[in-house]
């Protein structure tokens, strides 16, 4: 049995449930012959991947969702060996370049040249290009994005790319504008009740709109960790009705910890407690980014007014001296020492002109 | 690989269909007098075209200003269609090009010495001179070690090889390699030049193209040529595979172009304090502050979750507060700095909601 978000995936353009508009355009383009590169983007769980492979449905017929995964051998130029999954059908081919890292390059050179020289060879296929997709388009490396420039102008007889990334800031310029940019924005409320509405009922079962209402509330958009909560607590209470308890992650009931633990207290011992903390949930591998974010908003629910803005501030700064440093612990700790201070003195009342940055 | 036709040469057994072409390739010039704009060059170019003589050449200037063309466009009249294969050599950024590329293919090209010129097979007479070209597009993406390596092979072959460098960022490139060649800076395109091939392209395509259509593709594009022919494509391929087919709007481009809706900016704006005068909704005092702040924060958040760009959002933030009637210049010069380090930060790969929402919350603090 598999999961409801993977059971429900609606499997053509037709069974969407949101963003009539978009996928209107996208039944058009696909009918129409003319198809342009793409460019999805959109926050985590908004449906872009769905939107896609119902698009490839589309385009080619059921005969694009027979998937086989293939591990395919790729020589760097210094004679390196790299493993990446693919996953391709007879009509497109799936790669998340990323996965090699600063490597991709070589990996997209040679997979799109190799699409791009062969022709479809299969006569009563609907359409005479194949389809790359690449996902996590926005952790490509600028040199992975240049090498894609020209191929995508020189190949366009022979291979569409759509690529999905969460957001465009990343992309360079020459990429951009070669696509055409679909928007692929996160589900409001009444259309998250909709489909959660619509699973309930194929579940048979009855889902109070009270119920959903907190659901959406806690998945903040994202549509699959709403299937995934609801799935969740249909096994934990099958009725669904009084008080629900949504579990929290560990690492978010971790976090909050954290940030009770700053306020708390401001010492150096403190520090060093929460070091430890923070050393647990790196080694789950919960990113940096995401426990910083966490903390931050947990703090700045706790401090008084005047000090959300600066906590936030030093958060946007230590955010990005981690993506720039290489040691992330650094970084986090040294938010919390700020953070820290920054409490104290306002406790104390002194004046903070001599701290602004 | 390397010796690969051009598009419009396309092998006869799988001719591409025009019409699923990019328009940019299919109506990339043909002579360089069709390139538009840069008047300078081309008529120092077209010089060349008479005396059989040619500098090493150095190509730089913004994206869609006809640099390739250009250079494919020359070639293509020095040598004409049959002997264009074996005379030029175009490498880009998709091509391998380190050093060992560099040390192997084009050496090896430089080495040989051009075969004798053989009789067009379409009857136009070309000049076909005694040398030929490797054009190294995007070459400010090569490498250091690349580009040094280059330095002799341009001195040594070039008695029967010319080479040009085409790139964006002329300090990219090392300086003895540019000071081997005579450079050409290719400006961005005028108002009046883009508009002039816009409309040549929608009257050739017979698509219907209002002139403020033409007008948001320019500002849109920002001088950049390709950029503005790739959205008329995109915009005029929504608008006829609608039934009944629509005319372009310029919502449509606007749409395409990822530009985030009018409306929304001002609403983001106003949450900030900036535009719209809203003394009730934005009071200065302790409590107003202390609204703001989630104000700000739920702003910010249903922004992301919308799934607009933060590099575009802080643009079109940008031009909404700069040239504001009535923001001090104290006050503009604080969040152009704010918005300058977020930036910065993005380009490093910075979250992108806690950078949004510190740009909000800093101009926010600014103009209270």
């Amino acid at each position: 049995m598999s999961l409801w978000v993977d059971k429900y995936r609606p499997r053509s353009l037709d069974d969407l449930h949101y963003h009539a508009g978009l996928s209107a355009r996208l039944r058009s383009l696909a009918a129409s012959g003319d198809f342009p590169h793409m460019l999805f983007y959109g926050p985590s769980g908004a449906g872009k991947k769905t939107r896609i492979t119902c698009t490839l449905r589309q385009l080619f017929g059921p005969g694009a969702e027979k998937l086989k995964i293939d591990q395919r051998v790729f020589m760097t130029p210094t004679k390196r060996k790299l493993d990446v999954n693919i996953v391709q059908s007879n009509f497109h081919i799936e790669i998340t370049p990323s996965d090699v890292g600063i490597y991709d390059r070589v990996v997209i050179q040679e997979i799109l040249k190799e699409i791009a020289q062969t022709q479809q060879v299969d006569l009563n296929a609907r359409q005479r290009f194949k389809v790359v997709i690449i996902n996590e388009a926005d952790s490509l490396s600028r040199d992975a994005q240049a090498a894609l420039r020209r191929t995508m102008e020189k190949y366009m007889s022979n291979m569409r790319i759509i690529l999905c990334a969460n957001s465009t800031s990343k992309l360079i310029a020459p990429i951009k504008s070669r696509c055409l940019l679909m928007r692929v924005a996160a589900p409001n409320t009444a259309e998250m009740q909709t489909c959660l509405q619509y699973v309930a009922k194929r579940e048979k079962f009855d889902l109070p709109p009270e119920a959903a209402e907190e659901i959406i509330q806690d998945a903040n958009g994202n549509l699959r960790k709403a299937l995934l909560v609801l799935e969740a607590l249909k096994m934990q209470s099958p009725d669904l009705t009084g008080p629900l308890a949504i579990a929290k992650p560990d690492w978010e009931t971790y976090c909050n910890k954290v940030a009770d633990m700053i306020v708390q207290e401001q010492t150096p011992s403190r520090v060093m407690e929460v070091r430890a903390k923070f050393y647990e949930l790196l080694s789950h591998c919960i990113p940096p980014t995401v426990i910083l974010k966490t903390v931050a908003e947990r703090v700045v629910e706790r401090v008084d007014e005047s000090l959300k803005a600066d906590v936030m501030h030093w958060a946007a700064i230590y955010e990005v001296r981690m993506r720039v440093g290489s040691k992330k612990i650094f970084h986090l700790e040294a938010w919390v020492v700020k953070i820290m201070s920054l409490y104290k003195q306002f406790v104390f009342g002194f004046s903070m002109d001599d701290f602004e940055a | 690989m390397f010796l690969k036709p051009q598009t419009t040469k396309a092998a006869p057994k799988h001719t591409v269909d025009p019409a699923n072409q990019p328009w940019v390739e299919k109506y990339r010039p043909k002579t360089i007098d069709d390139v538009s704009a840069q008047e300078h060059i081309v008529a120092v170019l077209q010089k060349t075209l008479t005396s059989s003589n040619l500098p090493h050449m150095l190509f730089y200037g913004p994206p869609g200003t006809g640099k390739t063309s250009t250079i494919l466009a020359l070639s293509r009249q020095l040598f004409g269609p049959d002997n264009f294969r074996n005379r030029v050599l175009e490498l880009n950024a998709s091509d391998e090009r380190g050093i060992a590329i560099v040390r192997d293919k084009i050496k090896n090209f430089a080495r040989q010495t051009p075969r004798a010129q053989t009789v067009a097979s379409d009857g136009k007479v070309y000049p076909c001179p005694p040398y030929k070209i490797i054009i190294l597009d995007e070459a400010d993406s090569m490498t250091q070690d690349a580009q040094s390596a280059l330095r002799r092979i341009m001195e040594t072959h070039a008695r029967i090889t010319r080479f040009c460098l085409v790139c964006n960022y002329v300090t990219r490139i090392i300086e003895p390699l540019a000071s081997r060649c005579s450079k050409f800076r290719f400006k961005p395109l005028d108002t009046s030049s883009t508009s002039l091939r816009l409309q040549h392209i929608s009257s050739t395509e017979q698509i219907p193209v209002s002139l403020p259509v033409i007008d948001t593709l320019i500002s849109v594009s920002g001088g950049d040529l390709r950029r503005a022919i790739t959205y008329l494509q995109s915009a005029s391929r929504l608008s006829s595979s609608t039934s009944p087919p629509t005319e372009i709007t310029s919502q449509d481009i606007h749409e395409i172009a990822g530009v985030i809706p009018n409306p929304v900016i001002n609403s983001f704006a106003k949450v900030l304090g900036v535009d719209i005068i809203d003394d009730s909704g934005m009071d200065v005092d302790d409590g107003g502050r202390a609204k703001g702040f989630d104000a700000v924060r739920g702003k910010v958040k249903e922004l992301m979750r919308e799934g607009y760009s933060a590099s575009q959002l802080l643009s079109q933030l940008h031009d909404l507060i700069v040239p504001h009637p009535t923001l001090s210049a104290r006050q503009k010069s604080q969040c152009a700095m704010v918005i300058a380090e977020a930036d910065k930060a993005l380009c490093d790969g910075a979250d992108e909601e806690l950078w949004v929402l510190e740009v909000a919350l800093k101009v926010h603090k600014f103009l209270a």
